[in-house]
């Protein structure tokens, strides 16, 4: 297989971007990783999007968006599941390149949330339709299930779920193109208004638009472009039951670790090599969990590592440097790219007050539903 | 010198608690008291309706202004609950009063702007010297659904302002409306309760236009926020109107006494219009008062005016905002409410 080269990033500020529509929020981050790059065309497309059916009632977003671009006829595919549609797109770009078919593809994520959709009611369709969702249950209850099941199993407390919330916000407060810039603390995160017994609005991540894109190509032209290069060496993904009920255990997200163990086994690295990882962290309880899965910390240790500051911006393995989902907004098609921009701007350095020092390896985890499909890529600069 | 001469209004006796409205749909009342600021809200009784509310601010404001009520030219009622869809709202108020046939009527509807339409207009024939007095209502009887966050707020109210040139009360020194197409709250012809867009109704809605509005003012007429002695913003929910005006650089205490809301709740197109009202029941000769309403779909209405030594003279002449939100209150349960409301399906 080829190599695969990241070599241009763009990204529109997330938040409730009311004046900026679908298409536009996707070319203005396309032609900023297309200007990043310095290239003048792509061979092909792939958009990440979990609905933007039900959000917006536009499908068929692969050839929109080509068009869009004035890259039409180049091949376009919209890529689909659920919150992880980024970072599927990404490892459809990636195969597109190391198969040989392709030396510069442009993938990216887009969703818009806030023009008027039921945004419960669509997020709700990455779940088990007849096992869950029909009976009622939400991603917030269905997550903070899991939360109840961490704490009774190893006794991680709301102070810690609070922590990596107040954690996030910190890292969001740096970052410009983040929703909630706002720093909290754990006071304010354990009092804010009940969401899901025990999970607060401020252990849950927004509701947002937002779009991101990235340059791919082989690294044989990649090597001739004049632009900094970030590698992607490993990528890995894997599944899980949708219905939460038909796990052995809720407290562990198998598909979050046998595609860390693909990515990692793929890119000859270990956890403790990673310098800095973005991962999805769509309810609080839900860094606890991927953290313990990915290996950073052992299982049911995630509260207690976060709470004691291992995955700050100065801590061993920062965790969401760039605020995460909690704050820096979580459109959720784009998600799992935006998380590659940051990794990006880490690996070059760029990340300015939110520069994690060393930075040479980095990791995304991209997730759908409660963790029923997960991609895992690992970056070298 | 053309403004108003006469002013007043009207707040029903009926009541229900945010906590009651929480109980029933298993909220949480602390957070709904703390998020939309609210206490309690004002509910119209059975046999009220925009009509009989602005009817009620109506005679109070003719009290106030001392004249002759077949003197006024027009009479215009805006609102979004005219108990018909079809057959104004106006000739019923303004047979009551007495001031027909010789004399224009309209309703208006703008959401939550209807009023201060009402009083832009009336204070435009005026000024335009096609009549001597004019009258422009602001009354609702606000519909909200069952369950949904409006049901807090939406309540029942109205005030009446007659413009004119002799023994003006506060004089209208400036006027500035701001207007887009913005749909972020409405209800479609048939339908019992309005829908609206969430969120979308705080920033690119309600404080665009109210900001718009009010900064042009400002800008247009010269005045700074500290020449103002008061300052009343459209009152969907308690925070709205102190977010936009500490924005635009007043202070709590410059708004508090048109800041009805947290007793009153939304009366919809009656709501800024009371909030003045209110204001004026408290205010002295040669103060400053800007008035920023705002409608859904969208716009905002802006007026500013300045308090003549007449004030004095007519304040005590008809019953006071203040008065009428804090005494002679009857409280409901939710069953009650929901009868009153109309809210309960029954076989007739």
């Amino acid at each position: 297989m080829r190599e695969v080269a990241v070599i241009g990033c763009g990204m529109t500020q997330f938040g409730e971007l009311w004046s900026t529509s679908l298409r536009d929020m996707f070319v203005q981050a396309a032609l900023e990783a297309i200007d990043d790059a310095k290239i003048d065309h792509i061979d092909a497309l792939y958009v990440g999007a979990m609905t933007p059916g039900l959000f917006v009632g536009q499908e068929h977003i692969g050839a929109l968006m080509a068009d869009h671009l004035g890259m039409s006829p180049v091949p376009a595919l919209r890529v689909e599941s659920a919150c992880c549609s980024g970072g599927m797109a990404l490892r459809m770009g990636c195969f597109d390149i190391a198969s040989g078919n392709s030396d510069l593809v442009l993938v990216g994520g887009v969703e818009k949330m806030t023009d008027g959709a039921d945004v419960t009611y669509a997020l709700a369709s990455a779940a088990d339709h007849d096992y869950e969702v029909y009976h009622g249950v939400t991603f917030p209850g269905l997550y903070a299930m899991i939360a109840r099941a961490h704490m009774h199993a190893y006794g991680t407390t709301r102070e810690q779920l609070a922590a990596v919330s107040v954690k996030n916000h910190h890292n969001g407060s740096l970052n410009p193109k983040a929703q909630f810039r706002s720093k909290v603390t754990i006071d304010k995160v354990i009092n804010a208004t009940m969401v899901a017994d025990p999970l607060t609005i401020l252990d849950s991540s927004p509701v947002s638009d937002g779009a991101a894109c990235a340059v791919l190509a082989s690294m044989d032209v990649a090597k001739k472009m004049n632009v900094p290069m970030v590698k992607v060496i490993g990528t890995g993904a894997a599944t899980d039951t949708l219905a939460l009920d038909k796990r052995k255990d809720i407290t562990v997200l198998n598909a979050v670790k046998q595609s860390a163990q693909a990515a990692y086994t793929m890119a000859g690295v270990k956890p403790t090599d990673i310098n800095l990882a973005e991962v999805h962290d769509c309810f609080t309880i839900a860094e606890i969990c991927i953290i313990e899965e990915l290996g950073f910390v052992e299982k049911g240790k995630g509260g207690f590592f976060t709470e004691q500051g291992h995955t700050a911006l100065e801590g061993t393995i920062p965790v969401n440097p760039s605020g995460g989902l909690k704050s820096k907004g979580h459109p959720v098609g784009a998600t799992g790219i935006a998380q590659v921009v940051e990794v990006v701007e880490q690996l070059r350095g760029n990340a300015d007050k939110r520069q994690v020092k060393n930075a040479k390896i980095g990791l995304t985890q991209n997730m759908g539903g409660s963790g029923a499909s997960s991609v895992v890529h690992i970056f070298r600069i | 010198m053309v403004g108003i001469v006469g002013y007043g209004s009207y707040v029903p006796r009926y009541r229900i608690k945010v906590e009651e409205i929480a109980h029933q749909w298993g909220r949480d009342s602390e957070t709904v008291k703390r998020g939309l600021l609210l206490q309690e809200k004002t509910v119209p009784g059975m046999d009220e309706d925009t009509i009989t509310i602005s009817y009620e601010a109506a005679r109070n404001a003719l009290k106030r202004a001392g004249i002759d009520a077949s003197e006024i030219g027009a009479l215009y009622i805006g609102s979004e609950s005219h108990p018909y869809a079809v057959k104004p709202s106006g000739t019923v108020v303004a047979e009551a009063l007495g001031i027909v046939p010789n004399v224009h009527i309209a309703d208006y509807e703008f959401a939550c702007k209807a009023g201060t339409e009402a009083m832009f207009v009336a204070y435009s024939l005026v000024k335009a010297g096609l009549m001597k007095y004019a009258m422009g209502i602001g009354a609702d009887t606000s519909q909200g659904a069952p369950g949904d966050a409006l049901e807090f707020s939406a309540s029942a109210g109205g005030s009446a302002f007659i413009m004119g040139t002799d023994g003006v009360v506060a004089e209208v020194l400036d006027t500035f409306s701001y207007t887009t197409d913005t749909p972020d709250f409405w209800r479609r012809e048939g339908a019992f309760y309005p829908l609206h867009g969430g969120r979308f109704t705080g920033q690119p809605a309600y404080f665009k236009h109210v900001l718009g509005a009010g900064t042009e003012i400002l800008d247009k007429s010269g005045y700074k926020a500290s020449d103002f002695a008061y300052a009343i913003f459209h009152m969907p929910n308690g925070k709205f109107p102190l977010t936009a005006g500490k924005k635009l650089g007043f202070t709590k205490e410059q708004m508090e006494p048109g800041w009805i809301v947290p007793l009153m709740g939304n009366t919809y197109s009656g709501s800024s219009p009371t909030g003045f009202s209110a204001t004026l029941d408290i205010a002295k000769p040669d103060d400053l008062i800007l008035l920023v309403s705002f409608g859904s779909g969208a716009g905002s209405d802006a007026f500013i005016f300045k308090v003549t030594k007449r004030i004095n003279d007519v304040r005590d002449k008809a019953d006071k905002v203040k008065d009428m939100l804090e005494n002679n209150r009857i409280y409901l349960d939710y069953g009650e409410y929901a009868k009153y409301r109309g809210k309960i399906i029954m076989n007739d």
